[in-house]
């Protein structure tokens, strides 16, 4: 499990994020949830240590990550982040090979249980198939799936994940999301995955982190975040709450000029 | 937890599935093994033909006499003349060594920087190191008015050490905005030193001084200093091996800082070790042959497209390939327009520039 307390971030003059605590469990999915430029991704790079917030701590299964060398890191936290896309050279089993590095020593080969390993992660999100294929040659849910299949070679205890829908169709965002919830819930791991779509953490997600200017705006189980007026200042749209199969749908309303109208404007025109 | 108890460890239903692409990566494994295998006979055989090659030609089966009695104590054979001899040892062996380990040096180098940096046109001069050594040999001709090609290849390793220093004090290791400071603080001390070597260059009075510097510049094996053969050796042995030892590292860094640090890398420390080893051994190549350009920058676009992306495979086949691109070369550097020599470098640009083009056009979206 994770907990954050206090972590801070600011971009030069820029305060993004400040006095930001969380909690995950193990076998649920975390959802970051909130506008753009609300610091989403920010704060998921401080829970992975690609950012070192100034202030607080992360603990991870109860240890400072920042006590935690690199390679023990690694085994307990694995990252499926959207960056350098198409570039590698690598085949598919290669890549998810590189899944097993914080296991073997640095000049130790991958063994034929890493192969193993490798493969019954790929056979998990159905792209086995895939594995002689080149990496730089895959559609984008192949893509996002390969790489979900590198994060669990890792055996890590925690899976993060930076916006996995993105550039996906329809299908494909359900598909790995999905396949991500299944997996937390199959494995135990514990999972934080940074959302857009807010019907999509409606169904996929446990528990919400909603962040908005400077911090923490709620956070909650599912039901209890996905609620119009906690949605609505946030937002600054309006939001309607349905069920639909027992399943939490969010209908949004930009023309009502009550809340379709920045803040700003509001007060401007009264 | 997941542990090998877990449901992810026992094997689905499927169970040869998983065997086959064990099988496939397995076979990739053995095609890169024996294509390397091939790349080393090519090697040798093109070593072997191009020693014999010159104003006085010399038989293979010759050579490899001359060479077997100096290096194995094989018998005397009366099959060649002393003259022989003396031509394809004395004078042509240290030449064409050089060549193998300053093209295996520059090889590896450029598929290495080019996956550290995340960038196909990367090649091993990208930190300003042949600006830096050409800046310390003008420095030492024109301005010391040093003679000997060993005060050249002494003071150019001076220069190559400080760029690398600088570009490295300048780049940092800080900062997490992965590696494109260094790249740029490189290409500033480059472009700075450039500026010195020409305004020497400019400067200087006495032509002849100039015209070794220039040759120099360019890449030239006219003069290979034994000293600077071991060195260069030496370090492109002890590089080479050590890189081929870390190429999981060179992978992961390759394929994005994050990737890097889930892998359980610190992504910046391990950068800037690698690429100060890399830079290091090119370093002591510069200083021996000068700037030998395109090698470092084809080469790898040819070992990626025979041996696939693993670094493991890419390094030992960019070694073999840099090595047979600079022997051939090299051979018709020195013989094309006997007696009067082109510098190497302009081969193996008219030879590369046109290659890169091609290469880049096949594999099109893939690295550009």
């Amino acid at each position: 499990m994770i907990v954050a307390d206090d972590l801070s971030w600011s971009y030069g003059e820029q305060q993004v994020l400040s006095a930001v605590a969380l909690a995950t469990r193990p076998g649920r999915v975390l959802g970051l949830i909130g506008p753009n430029g609300s610091g989403k991704t920010t704060l998921l790079r401080l829970l992975y240590g690609a950012l070192s917030s100034p202030s607080g701590v992360v603990l991870v299964d109860g240890d400072p990550l920042r006590s935690l060398r690199p390679r023990e890191a690694a085994r307990r936290l694995a990252v499926v982040v959207q960056e350098a896309p198409g570039e590698s050279p690598l085949t598919v089993a290669e890549m998810v090979l590189l899944g097993r590095t914080p296991h073997l020593s640095t000049f130790q080969r991958a063994s034929a249980e890493d192969h193993d390993v490798a493969a019954d992660a790929l056979r998990r999100v159905g792209a086995l198939h895939l594995a002689d294929r080149a990496f730089a040659g895959l559609s984008g849910g192949e893509r996002q799936r390969v790489l979900i299949a590198r994060a669990l070679t890792q055996r890590a205890t925690h899976l993060l994940l930076d916006e996995p829908t993105n550039h996906l169709d329809i299908r494909y965002q359900h598909e790995v999301l999905g396949l991500l919830a299944h997996l937390v819930r199959d494995l135990g791991t514990t999972s934080v995955v940074v959302l857009h779509d807010l019907n999509l953490a409606a169904r996929y997600c446990d528990d919400l982190v909603l962040l908005g200017p400077g911090g923490v705006a709620a956070s909650g189980t599912t039901a209890d975040v996905l609620d119009p007026d906690v949605l609505e200042p946030v937002y600054e749209i309006g939001v309607r709450r349905v069920e639909h199969d027992g399943q939490l749908h969010l209908l949004f309303s930009p023309s009502d000029p009550s809340v379709a109208r920045p803040r700003a404007i509001q007060e401007a025109l009264s | 937890m997941i542990t090998t108890t877990s449901p992810a460890a026992t094997p689905a239903p499927a169970g040869a599935a998983p065997s086959a692409a064990l099988v496939a990566v397995r076979a990739l494994r053995r095609r890169q093994g024996s294509l390397n295998l091939l790349l080393l006979a090519l090697l040798l055989a093109t070593t072997t033909v191009a020693l014999g090659i010159g104003p006085v030609g010399v038989a293979p089966a010759d050579v490899l006499g001359i060479l077997g009695h100096h290096l194995l104590g094989t018998r005397y054979d009366a099959g060649w003349t002393r003259t022989e001899d003396v031509i394809v040892w004395g004078t042509r062996a240290p030449r064409v060594a050089m060549a193998v380990v300053a093209g295996a040096a520059l090889g590896v180098a450029g598929a290495v920087l080019q996956a550290l940096v995340r960038n196909p046109l990367a090649d091993p001069y990208l930190l300003g190191l042949n600006a830096g050594a050409s800046a310390g040999a003008a420095v030492a001709v024109l301005v010391i008015g040093a003679g000997s090609a060993l005060a050249l290849s002494g003071s150019a390793l001076i220069g190559a050490v400080g760029a690398i220093v600088l570009v490295m004090l300048l780049g940092g290791v800080a900062g997490q905005r992965g590696p494109l400071r260094l790249v740029l603080a490189g290409l500033a001390v480059g472009y700075a030193l450039h500026a010195v070597t020409n305004f020497l260059l400019f400067w200087s009075d006495s032509p002849e001084a100039a015209r070794s510097v220039l040759f120099w510049l360019l890449g030239s094996l006219a003069s290979v200093q034994p000293v600077m053969l071991l060195a260069a050796t030496v370090a492109t042995l002890l590089g080479t091996t050590a890189l081929v030892l870390v190429a999981p590292v060179i992978d992961a860094l390759g394929s994005g800082d994050d990737s890097a640090r889930s892998a359980g890398l610190h992504p910046e420390h391990a950068r800037f070790a690698v690429m100060a080893g890399t830079s290091a051994m090119v370093g002591v190549v510069v200083a021996a042959v000068g700037g030998v350009g395109f090698v470092g920058l084809v080469v790898p676009h040819l070992a990626r497209r025979l041996v696939g992306g693993r670094h493991r495979a890419v390094v030992p086949a960019s070694a073999l390939l840099g090595a047979l691109v600079l022997v051939v070369a090299d051979t018709v550097a020195r013989t094309a327009l006997d007696p009067r020599e082109i510098p190497v470098g302009v081969v193996t640009g008219i030879v590369g520039a046109p290659l890169l083009l091609v290469l880049l056009r096949r594999s099109g979206a893939q690295s550009l």
